[in-house]
């Protein structure tokens, strides 16, 4: 997994509320095996016509916005599907960071196990950096994971929330299972206690 | 000196206190995982990250993995998979299974079916678990009174290498319906009714424990049925605590302990409630009497509203929805003020691991036995797994479903997500049982209305949403 410290990038706007892991991917590329080459697809349903062609006034087919890497998206972003082909889908295509009022657990979990990092704000500071992210290229952003802050070009600055062990793990790209393979000893003795307690399990 | 007494706790505070293996000073936990279930689409990678480290599966008797959203439901299936993204899925799992020896119901076994169904069918679920998948309707076990929920696959991935999950604990959040349920209201009545009062993202970071008489009452498929939409509220799990009606349920299955382990594990069972005094984030109550047949309108689980209501206007939301309800009624094609009952539907869908059991189908042949679906209207029933056909066939069940005209299918997920080529055409409006009804869910620009397995029946021979009460005055 790739660290993430501090990301400058384009932000793209996208109000809508409860946008679920469907929009995000729809079910015809979870057949794939792999988890690349999903950026392609991401958003597939409002990106794309019928026939494949660009819909010219979706926020990621207009110029200021297609490489946009961080999202502002309306509340309860991600939910729905446990699939985490919506995290690879947004990863593929460039985006490392969103910034919501609220996300779907499965979703905001599945962000971390790939150098997503998703951002909790109030409504008011969320809706600031949407009115900042409408500006178009002008309205960067910079995230700062060690110092916990999101900042616009527009001078607006909000301080964020983060899990310190999910923090420590995206700030040095740390893999999951090589660490929980260190506390094998414990996964051991609780399974022997486990045969004692509850054989039948 | 004696002991001060134990803090009271909720279900969901014992069965995580039992499960933890290790504790990091930040209150992060290392969860052990009694159960883990496996299906082709969140399962490939993970296979491949265990191969691409060298790593095995730790535990492959606690895994379970059947084939379930790609597979065709036609009966011509035993001829093989036509569409090749969906084959190549479905034969990387059957490989993966076998080369790690996990436990595996493949397509052609009769025990084969949503993940979700077969758990509980073969009694890999039991009280007291923790079951996890790599499928947001994980959910659905909680009507055991086991701790489950989805995931994505980097943690399916840590389950299969370490047999255990790295969480920070939720919060507790219950949710009670009071009283008694009224002739031809159901447990997808009462889980889209708890959904349009908290929305989807009301237990967000919780986990929601459901009680109440109402929800005593229900069978083991009606509490699955509530539990597996836990989810669709935004909670990655629902809990109902266990008792006779779930050891009854249990006893005897092919996997639930037999002879003195039995009353061993029954004994344990019994100390799995929440205690009076328990601390709870959030509570909703809602009275039982109050829960008409309810049907949704838009593209979220949260639209949801009784049969005898109308479509609402977006004026009638407030901030980021009023948008979102504009967006939803231009795609439901849809205008505010339409009584739901004047609402004409092109399709019926009666499954899902939500609604595939027997007694869904019980409820929806009661409803159309004698009456033929409307002109123009087609209709599928898809058992939830190859026990439930078998057993619904047993009865007569789908000779009702066949003289009224429906598709009598093999086990699968089949339109709910429309993996394989059951799906709805571009426009078509669909009566659901299913659990989801977001934009191109069951099919590019299909319209999903999700309901009870007996408002979709009555849907279904109407040829229009209907209120089921009209058609049958017993209990359904």
């Amino acid at each position: 997994m790739d660290k993430f410290t501090t990301l400058t990038g384009i932000a793209a706007p996208m109000p809508l509320v409860n946008i679920d892991t469907d929009m995000i991917i729809p079910k015809q590329f979870l057949k794939t095996i792999k988890r690349s080459g999903l950026g392609v697809s991401l958003f597939d349903e409002m990106r794309y016509d019928r026939e494949g062609n660009e819909i010219a006034d979706f926020v990621l087919n207009q110029p200021a916005y297609r490489d946009a890497q961080i999202l502002i998206a309306g509340d309860n972003f991600g939910c729905g599907s446990s699939r985490e082909h919506a995290p690879w889908a947004l990863l593929d295509f460039g985006i490392r960071c969103v910034i919501s009022t609220s996300f779907a657990d499965i979703f905001f979990n599945n962000c971390f196990k790939n150098g997503i990092l998703p951002i909790t704000l109030p409504q008011d500071a969320v809706d600031m950096l949407m009115e900042d992210a409408r500006k178009g290229a002008n309205a960067r952003m910079t995230v700062d994971l060690e110092n916990q802050t999101v900042s616009s070009a527009d001078g607006h600055e909000f301080r964020f929330q983060i899990d310190s062990f999910r923090k420590h793990c995206l700030l040095n790209g740390l893999d999951d299972i090589g660490l929980t393979m260190e506390k094998a000893p414990a996964i051991d003795a609780y399974e022997d206690q486990m045969a004692q307690a509850r054989p039948w399990v | 000196m004696t002991d001060p007494a134990p803090a009271p706790r909720t279900l969901y505070d014992k069965i995580w206190d039992t499960h933890v293996v290790d504790r990091q000073d930040d209150g992060t936990c290392l969860i052990y995982i009694d159960r883990h279930l496996v299906h082709e689409v969140t399962s490939p990678q993970a296979f491949e990250g265990l191969r691409m480290t060298g790593r095995k599966v730790r535990a492959p008797e606690r895994t379970i993995a059947v084939p379930d959203h790609n597979v065709p439901t036609t009966l011509d299936r035993a001829t093989g998979i036509k569409n090749e993204e969906s084959r190549i899925q479905v034969d990387a799992l059957d490989r993966n299974a076998r080369e790690f020896g996990v436990n595996y119901y493949p397509v052609n076994d009769i025990r084969q079916g949503i993940v979700h169904i077969v758990g509980p069918e073969q009694g890999w679920t039991l009280p007291g678990m923790t079951v996890v998948c790599g499928d947001s309707h994980t959910a659905t076990h909680g009507a055991f009174g086991a701790l489950a929920h989805g995931i994505g696959t980097s943690e399916v991935e840590h389950v299969l290498a370490t047999q255990t999950l790295i969480q920070s604990k939720s919060r507790n959040m219950k949710v009670e319906i009071t009283g008694r349920l009224a002739p031809g209201v159901t447990a997808k009545d009462v889980v889209l009714r708890i959904i349009a009062e908290t929305g989807t993202a009301g237990g967000t970071g919780h986990v929601i424990e459901y009680c109440g008489e109402a929800i005593r009452n229900l069978s083991m498929e009606g509490r699955m049925t509530i539990c597996n939409m836990a989810i669709e509220g935004g909670a990655r799990a629902g809990l109902i605590a266990p008792d006779e009606t779930t050891f009854n349920y249990v006893k005897g299955r092919a996997h639930a302990p037999k002879g003195a382990q039995w009353e061993a594990a029954v004994s344990w069972w019994r100390t799995l409630f929440s205690d009076p005094d328990a601390q709870w984030d959030k509570i909703v109550t809602i009275r039982a009497e109050d829960i008409a047949p309810t049907v949704t309108w838009g593209t979220s689980p949260e639209d949801a509203l009784p049969i005898t209501a109308s479509v609402p206007a977006p004026e009638d939301f407030s901030g980021g929805k009023v948008d979102a309800a504009r967006r939803s009624l231009d795609y439901m094609g849809l205008t505010a003020g339409t009584k739901l009952t004047d609402i004409a539907i092109d399709a019926v869908f009666i499954g899902s691991c939500t609604n595939g059991r027997i007694e869904d189908l019980r409820a929806a042949a009661e409803v159309v036995r004698g009456r033929r679906l409307a002109e123009g209207v087609r209709g599928m029933v898809v058992p939830g797994s190859g026990l439930v056909r078998a057993q619904a066939e047993e009865e007569g069940l789908d000779q009702i479903f066949i003289d009224a005209g429906f598709e009598w299918r093999l086990a699968g997920c089949s339109m709910c997500l429309g993996m394989n080529p059951d799906q709805l055409a571009p426009g078509e409006r669909c009566a659901a049982t299913s659990n989801r009804n977001f934009e191109g869910r069951q099919g590019y620009k299909g319209r999903t209305h999700l309901m009870s397995p007996a408002m979709a029946a009555a849907a279904g021979v109407t040829g229009r949403l209907t209120d089921v009460r009209e058609l049958t005055t017993e209990a359904v």
